[in-house]
């Protein structure tokens, strides 16, 4: 099946997401669409996919025209997709998930789990998943769950599956073992979109490559197109890969993690037995796949969450400026923040910052029972609006007024908007969860830097991060996690291949023993981000 | 390399998982035991007895009277009360969900409730002179339930398609009203009995065009569309219907069946089948929900939309078409168990007749797990309470109605707060999609 | 908390100039699309609807319908009779007596009416917008001023204090009554994360049950009655009225708490943290807030505003008995009074008045014309309904959908922005 886009148009009120995009995917090619966050790429599959009506433009199968009016139409032409978020009940059984919208109906007009099931395993086996059709999806771990939405897609004749980032909660194995699914597609004769922002992968599979910016297509490019002169296409200018980074000075210990061990409400461990420490000028990143205990260990630091057992131990100095030591655990995140603890949650949107709020009310959500903001529970207004009029100049947070509402800015306008907030004062130790998570170049540039600045500061930084390129970029250690255990912590300067067995459970002394080691190491190569 | 990792996953799969202990069931299994000891038990004379009539079902036994010894009866069921909780605190203290051959789930609490209200008919009725009509005391529990259930059922339906519906109590009225009013115009209850079901749905589509299309947050748009409801009918009420009075107001009433074999099996064929029509439509209902919602590619779909909309929307499903047809559905069965308060009763329309129902309704949903046979049970329960009052008055027991008239309240807000059981509601429910 | 109460969260990456229409055009799309424009025509619609209803009820109305097309104008004329009947006196029961004054007191007396109606009301409509501004949606304003009401009444018919203190001390039963009664879901929420929805309404039937109990007790009956009914109320714990009108201190004081809560929502610590839980509660936790407490705190201050709204049934009128209809359906009015109003106390208060306002003019009307006062709910149930539907109205008046398109659009905007930004 050839699929071709043209000129296809999708705006937002006066936003244009895609402009006039051409696009043609052959039969049995694997056709990479690569761009930044908000380029547009997710919009035009979305388009493309029939959840999107375009607003010009045509979409061509097989030299014929076609338009779709919703999901169903774009099924039933042959076109599958695999979202970012997958698209799965969780409550549902594989089964059930698998058939939804297409069920086989049995005796009395009910749905035939029977033959459901055999669907399921039929698919399964021919491309060697292990899949139960009857577990609930919820169960499932993610990497799974991805060939759940793959076995849907195909369950439709899928001609050509759209992948949108199917990479970002796999490890760099799970991804390998992807990819080797997306070229036995290919084989099959089932043509592939593959949606990314990661430069090696493309290389590694792509046939074609068309990278978008801004809602525009700006070329086209061969997998042979070094990755530098793909990300300036990308980007639009010239763009380091690489973080300049001076080297680090470590001082004296500021926070010493022991013991750390958490069991979530369901009794799922969901920390054991964590131990480290961070140096005052040191960022210790944490790497891992989504969902390894990463998230509950930061907001186990900040109080979000109560530790089972273990000691968070906290080296600061008093108002007075005394030295003293905290043990952060059990302590409210008020307490917390008080001792001089700074937080960048992961999803700003939802931990961050409260949408509805104006620039200056957000600014001092954490600090508004303290001086200057209030004074015995009543609010300073003008300590407020002086210090948002300070701030949004300080960080540059482009916005029309300091009083109108975060909901109307920008990400990366937002995400400044929680840093400026979180790192205006005095911080020991600073805690930063993804903090350029879909963000563009220039503001993940920004908030590299001022995190650089709080290292030379001498803040203690703990850097979550999912994204291997920020944490090798940023790191003075790293540190790995797998299903609550802390596998390692593991140099700056680890080989990639290394950190991925690391995030795949392997300890960091066998994964840097000979056999293990497959491929030479790049470390900082995997991207702009 | 894939080999190796595959299998490193694979053991790690089923990695530790510790139970959660809660100790919320043995503590109030606990204190409703000690309740037994102490209330009932001790303050019971010896020698006394406690005179039950059940029915047989069968015209030549009639009615048997049973005496039982109070106090041992009493010891027998706090006995029983008391191991079920002590299988609640190993359950707890082991983390395990089965003692031997007893589950430790909601059947517990359900077998410990029923052991606990007849050892209160025990004690109610000890050494008095009247008798406990038992039959009476169930079929009539099950008659007045009747409303509740259909509430609780339209909630059901409603919830899983992802659309919160407060407003059954003024489905019901409406269903009431309509059901009152055509069957005087018409002169037949069977009539009025289809009509009631078009009033449900008109709330129901009001709900939806509010809640689906305008995106109203779903409770205030039921808690108003219940004062449009109540002020509606009770003007028309006021204004038509007094004004002429024989031909709206008239009563009709629709029979009582006593369906051949089955209503004689003895002690449960008097309460389940010799009850009125209305009775039996809900028994069709009850199960048609209950298989269809979890087997049908109709329940598939409904449910889809109220858990992940966008993931129905991706597999073609039309969401809001769905979500707004199953709400005018959900209205109409609401509608349906309307009829209970006007033509079930052979009464005329009535201000404000379902007086609350709708929300005892509401209750008895979210006590069953949002699921139709637990909404069932838990409404049951509801209508038992209810004519539990009736029956110890007729007996003569001082027990103030109006902490009887409590319990269902009292015992929802324990059931939300978690103390009776983990209930979990549609993921996306009272969400508007806007795709 | 609701699509109502606050507008959708409006996400724009960019805001581009938009080319610049005549000023004079730009206002008049403003005026339409403003929430008041919205407000007055909700009022309109409700006012037609029940228009058709009083017609349609109306015997005359009815017979002249029979021969429609015979003589239009005779059904025009007496669905016109009627309906203008009932809505002047309506009117006149509201705001002012044309018709049979015989002084300046006579003519406002229905003003003064209106005010005294509309005490309850904004009470309750004030404890209602506090808890949906802490995205609480407390239904159970019906339970509170009922246990504000026993508190209230036991006080004043039973503790023999002298005047001013005993209503100072009927004033903080009242409060501690209805607050003791919003404790429990605000404890329940913070504990167990009970859903305050469900928890209150039930509440609401367990107060009116727990009342009717009392009043089965022998110290909360008239001594030798044994009747659902209490002993009169001392007159040392009514309220002063001025100027011999139906205007009280409840009203002064029903002003007083709006600006109140007004002053703390906006400007003390409090108030900051109960709207940021409001909007949103994990930001608010990570920012280190306390929102469980908070939840406490709404809903132990919501419970006593309500619980407040009860004194106007005790204390306004001398001699006042506590029965199991004291609440009336103020708890469910206040509803629509808190909707209508927008949360907010000014919005509040004028909401209080209006409704109030139907109230009073409600039962002239149907004692003058016999239209029963049930269409009162009918209309305040339409207007909240309308009002919380912007996009209906304007359909239906065919104003330029501005606000719909805007919404959806940053909607599906918002949709594929975040779904890029995950990327």
């Amino acid at each position: 099946m050839r699929l071709e886009l043209r000129q296809v148009t999708k705006k937002f009120g006066d936003f244009v997401a895609n402009d006039a995009i051409d696009l043609i995917v052959e039969p049995g090619q694997i056709h990479a669409l690569l761009g930044e966050n908000g380029a547009g790429k997710s919009t035009l599959m979305n388009v493309l996919y029939g959840l999107y009506a375009a607003d010009d433009g045509q979409i061509l199968i097989d030299g014929a025209e076609v338009t779709f009016s919703g999901p169903g139409d774009a099924m039933a032409a042959g076109i599958g997709m695999v979202h970012q978020h997958f698209m799965l009940i969780p409550v549902f059984t594989v089964a059930e998930n698998v058939v939804l919208g297409a069920e086989p109906i049995g005796p009395f007009g009910m749905i035939s789990i029977r033959r459901a099931r055999a669907l399921v395993t039929e698919i399964s086996a021919r491309f060697g998943f292990d899949v139960d059709p009857d577990a609930p999806v919820e169960d499932l771990p993610v990497g799974v769950q991805q060939r759940v939405e793959i076995i849907k897609a195909l369950s439709r004749s899928a001609k050509v599956l759209i992948l949108d980032e199917p990479t970002a909660v796999l490890t760099p194995q799970e991804t390998d073992e992807l990819m080797d699914i997306m070229r036995q597609l290919r084989a099959s004769g089932t043509s592939i979109v593959f949606i990314t922002h990661k430069l090696r992968e493309v290389q590694e599979v792509a046939d074609t490559i068309t990278v978008i910016r801004h809602g525009k297509v700006v070329g086209s490019a061969s997998p042979q197109t070094s990755q530098a002169d793909l990300a300036s296409m990308m980007v639009g200018r010239q763009v380091d890969l690489t973080v300049e980074k001076t080297a680090s000075t470590p001082g004296p210990v500021v926070v010493e993690v022991a013991g750390l061990t958490l069991v979530g409400p369901d009794g799922r461990l969901l920390l054991d037995d964590i131990c480290f420490s961070v140096s005052a000028g040191e960022i210790l990143a944490v790497a891992g796949v989504q969902g390894n205990g990463q998230t509950e260990l930061a907001e186990t630091l900040i109080g979000l969450r109560r530790p089972t057992s273990g000691s968070i131990l906290l080296h600061h100095s008093d108002a007075a400026g005394r030295p003293v030591t905290e043990d952060l655990a059990g302590k409210s995140v008020s307490a917390i923040l008080e001792a001089s603890v700074g937080f960048i949650p992961e999803d700003r949107g939802k931990d961050g910052m409260i949408a509805g709020f104006s620039i200056a009310e957000n600014l001092v959500l954490d600090q508004v029972a303290s001086k200057p903001f209030s004074r015995r529970g009543t609010l300073d207004v003008a300590a407020i609006a002086a210090n948002a009029a300070d701030k949004v100049t300080q960080y540059d947070v482009r916005a029309a007024s300091p009083s109108s509402t975060v909901a109307t800015l920008s990400g990366g306008n937002q995400q400044k908007v929680v840093v400026a907030r979180e790192l205006s004062r005095d911080l020991a130790l600073l805690i930063a969860c993804q903090p350029t998570r879909g963000l563009d170049i220039g503001s993940i540039e920004f908030i590299h830097s001022r995190i650089l600045n709080q290292r030379a500061a001498g803040t203690a930084v703990v850097l979550v991060s999912t994204e291997l390129s920020e944490v090798t970029a940023l790191a003075d250690r790293i540190a790995v996690m797998y299903r609550g255990h802390l596998v390692g912590i593991a140099p700056h300067d680890t080989a990639r291949h290394v950190l991925g067995l690391m995030m795949a459970g392997v300890p960091y002394d066998e994964a840097m023993s000979p056999d293990q080691s497959g491929e030479p190491g790049d470390p900082g190569q995997g991207g702009p981000q | 390399m894939s080999t190796t990792l595959t299998q490193l996953r694979a053991e790690d799969l089923h990695h530790e998982v510790l139970r959660p202990r809660s100790w919320k069931l043995p503590i109030a299994l606990t204190v409703f035991t000690l309740v037994s000891l102490a209330g009932f038990c001790f303050t019971t004379p010896a020698g006394a007895t406690s005179r039950v009539a059940i029915a047989t079902g069968n015209s030549w036994l009639g009615t048997l009277i049973w005496s039982l010894p109070s106090q041992s009866a009493l010891v027998v069921l706090t006995v029983i009360m008391a191991a079920l909780a002590g299988a609640g605190w190993w359950a707890s203290l082991r983390r395990v969900t089965r003692v031997g051959i007893v589950k430790i789930g909601s059947w517990t609490s359900v077998v410990f409730g029923i052991c606990f209200v007849s050892a209160f008919l025990v004690w109610a009725v000890a050494g008095r002179g009247s008798v406990l009509q038992f039959t009476s005391l169930l079929s009539g529990a099950l008659f007045l339930s009747v409303p509740l259930v259909f509430g609780a059922m339209a909630g059901t339906v409603c919830e899983h398609v992802g659309v919160i519906n407060v407003s059954i109590e003024g489905q019901l009225l409406a269903g009431a009203f309509m059901a009152a009013v055509v069957g005087s115009l018409s002169r037949n209850p069977w009539i009025g009995l289809l009509t009631a079901p078009l009033a449900g749905a008109v709330i129901g589509a009001l709900l939806a065009l509010f809640a689906v299309r305008y995106w109203v947050d779903h409770i205030i748009v039921g808690v108003v569309l219940n004062v449009l409801v109540t002020g509606l009918t009770s003007y028309l009420f006021s204004t038509v219907l007094t004004h002429n009075t024989a031909v709206f107001s008239s009563t009709v009433r629709l029979p009582t069946w006593k369906i051949p074999l089955l209503s004689q099996i003895p002690v449960i064929g008097p309460v389940l089948f010799v009850q009125n029509v209305l009775v039996y439509v809900m028994y069709v209902v009850v199960i048609l929900l209950q298989v269809l919602l979890f087997r049908s590619r109709w329940g598939l779909r409904l449910r889809a939309c109220g858990e992940h909309p966008r993931a129905a929307d991706t597999l073609g499903v039309k969401v809001n078409r769905t979500r707004v047809l199953n709400t005018i559905l959900g209205g109409a069965i609401a509608g349906l168990g309307g009829a209970y308060f006007t033509i079930a009763h052979g009464l005329a329309f009535g201000k404000q007749m379902t007086a609350g129902r709708g929300y005892i309704a509401l209750a008895a949903m979210i006590l069953g797990g949002w699921k139709p046979k637990g909404a069932l049970v838990a409404a049951l329960l509801f209508g038992f309470a209810d004519n539990l009052q009736n029956a110890l008055g007729v007996v003569g027991v001082q027990v103030p109605s109006q902490f009887m008239l409590m319990a269902p309240y009292l015992v929802t807000i324990f059931a939300v707060a978690g103390l009776v059981g983990k209930v979990r509601a549609p993921a996306m429910e009272g969400k508007p999609y806007k795709g | 908390m609701s699509a109502s109460a606050t507008p959708g969260p409006q996400l724009q990456a960019c805001q581009e100039p938009q080319p610049q229409p005549s000023r004079w055009r730009e206002a008049l799309k403003q005026a339409a699309s403003s929430s008041w424009l919205t407000s007055v025509l909700a009022v309109v619609i409700a006012l037609v609807i029940g228009a058709i209803l009083i017609a349609a009820a109306d015997v005359r109305v009815q017979q002249a319908a029979g021969y429609l097309f015979a003589r239009p104008q005779d059904f025009f004329g007496a669905a016109w009779n009627t309906v203008s009947g009932a809505y002047s006196s309506l009117f006149q029961g509201a705001v002012v007596n044309l018709t049979s004054a015989h002084s300046f007191a006579d003519v406002v007396a229905p003003a003064t009416k209106t005010i005294a109606y509309s005490v309850p009301l904004i009470f309750a409509g004030l404890a209602l917008g506090i808890g949906f501004r802490a995205g609480l949606f407390n239904i159970g304003a019906q339970g509170q001023i009922i246990l504000g009401a026993t508190l209230c009444g036991y006080i004043g018919f039973s503790w023999h204090l002298p005047a001013g203190v005993h209503l100072v001390v009927a004033l903080l039963g009242a409060f501690v009554g209805g607050a003791a009664w919003g404790f429990i879901p605000g404890i329940l929420k913070a504990k167990t994360g009970a859903n305050e929805v469900i928890v209150t309404i039930m509440l609401n039937s367990v107060a009116v049950f727990f009342l009717g109990w009392l009043l089965t007790l022998r110290s909360f009956q008239i001594p030798g009655l044994s009747r659902p009914i209490s002993p009169r109320m001392d007159t040392t714990a009514g309220y002063p009225h001025f100027f011999n009108t139906s205007i009280d201190l409840g009203f002064l004081l029903a002003i007083v708490a709006a600006v109140v809560v007004w002053w703390l929502m906006e400007r003390t610590t409090l108030g900051f943290r109960i709207r940021a839980v409001g909007e949103n509660p994990h930001a608010a936790r990570t920012a280190g807030m306390n929102v469980s407490m908070s939840y406490v705190w709404v809903m132990v201050i919501s419970g006593g505003l309500a619980g407040l709204a009860a004194t106007s049934q005790l204390l306004s009128a001398p001699s006042q008995q506590l029965n199991v209809d004291i609440a009336s359906t103020f708890g469910f009015d206040a509803i629509t009074v808190a909707l209508l109003g927008r949360s907010k106390p000014l919005g509040t208060v004028l909401a209080g008045l209006l409704f109030g306002g139907l109230r009073a003019g409600g039962y002239l009307m149907q004692s003058a014309t016999g239209t029963p006062i049930d269409i009162i709910l009918v209309l305040q149930s339409v207007i909240v309904l309308l009002i919380a539907a912007p996009p209906l109205v304007r359909s239906i008046f065919r104003l330029p959908d501005d606000d719909r398109r805007r919404r959806s659009r940053s909607a599906a905007h918002a949709r594929s922005l975040r779904h890029e930004a995950a990327t």
